[in-house]
């Protein structure tokens, strides 16, 4: 039997508050990535499949070098955004943290990995 | 306490118990997508750190990107990719307009969703 009251048991039980801000950042992510992700299709795409020494070459250029960057970095932010809310949705309890924490991890472990590689190509 | 009954309290309605309906199969297919373009994404990273390594790294991811089955996953990814770009701008002007949520019109716009990321997919083909 619990001494709390009612009122106490209920305070602090509510939303994590952090909703709003949670959907403008996905909302601001997804504006840049309607605006990236058809430069990076047009731009990547005609390299699929090409020979080594013109990828290589194609990505040296700024223009898609920094598309195909910035793509990469905002699509694993907006990707973290989106998959924590599906986690949070159908995970539950120490099983949500662990996944929580591995989506995070691996977002940002994609995005730095993109960027060294088109530096290393790019410079 | 007035509150006896603790631990075994009905859930809000979920999924489970509504029948799928074409608007929320759209919405959910959004998550769906968006999740799944996860996989595209990995194996892009993969190539652009493999064709910044060298030649022979090159080879072989080109290679699976561009096998039979490497097409496949990137063809599916690109209707994902065109399908989470329609569903997300039908998100922001639901979000910015506050319009287009009752029924009628969220069903045209949802057969515009779909219809959009075939065109858009179709398209890129012919143009890549």
């Amino acid at each position: 039997m619990s001494y709390l009251t009612d009122r106490k048991r209920a305070t602090g039980r509510g939303s994590a508050k952090t909703g709003t801000e949670h959907h403008w950042h996905m909302m601001v992510s997804s504006v840049a990535l309607a605006i990236l992700v058809p430069l990076f299709i047009f731009t990547f795409g005609p390299m699929l499949g090409a020979p080594h020494a013109e990828v290589v070459e194609y990505f040296a250029r700024p223009f898609p070098a920094i598309v195909a960057a910035l793509t990469i970095v905002v699509s694993m932010v907006h990707f973290k955004g989106g998959a924590s809310i599906m986690l949070e949705d159908y995970v539950y309890g120490t099983n949500l943290k662990i996944a929580l924490i591995s989506v995070t991890l691996l977002s940002y472990a994609i995005a730095a990995t993109g960027v060294f590689a088109i530096a290393r190509i790019a410079l | 306490m007035a509150d006896v009954n603790r631990g075994n309290r009905p859930l809000s309605p979920h999924i489970t118990i509504y029948k799928p309906q074409f608007t929320s199969m759209t919405s959910i297919f959004t998550r769906i997508t968006g999740n799944a373009l996860l996989v595209a994404s990995i194996l892009i990273v993969w190539w652009f750190l493999a064709a910044s390594t060298g030649a022979e790294s090159f080879a072989l991811a080109d290679g699976i990107i561009t096998s039979w089955f490497g097409d496949l996953v990137m063809f599916g990814s690109l209707w994902a990719v065109w399908y989470h770009f329609c569903a997300g701008l039908r998100h922001l002007w639901w979000d910015t307009t506050l319009k287009g949520l009752d029924i009628p019109t969220a069903q045209k716009i949802a057969y515009a969703v779909i219809g959009g990321s075939l065109v858009l997919t179709v398209f890129t083909v012919i143009v890549i």
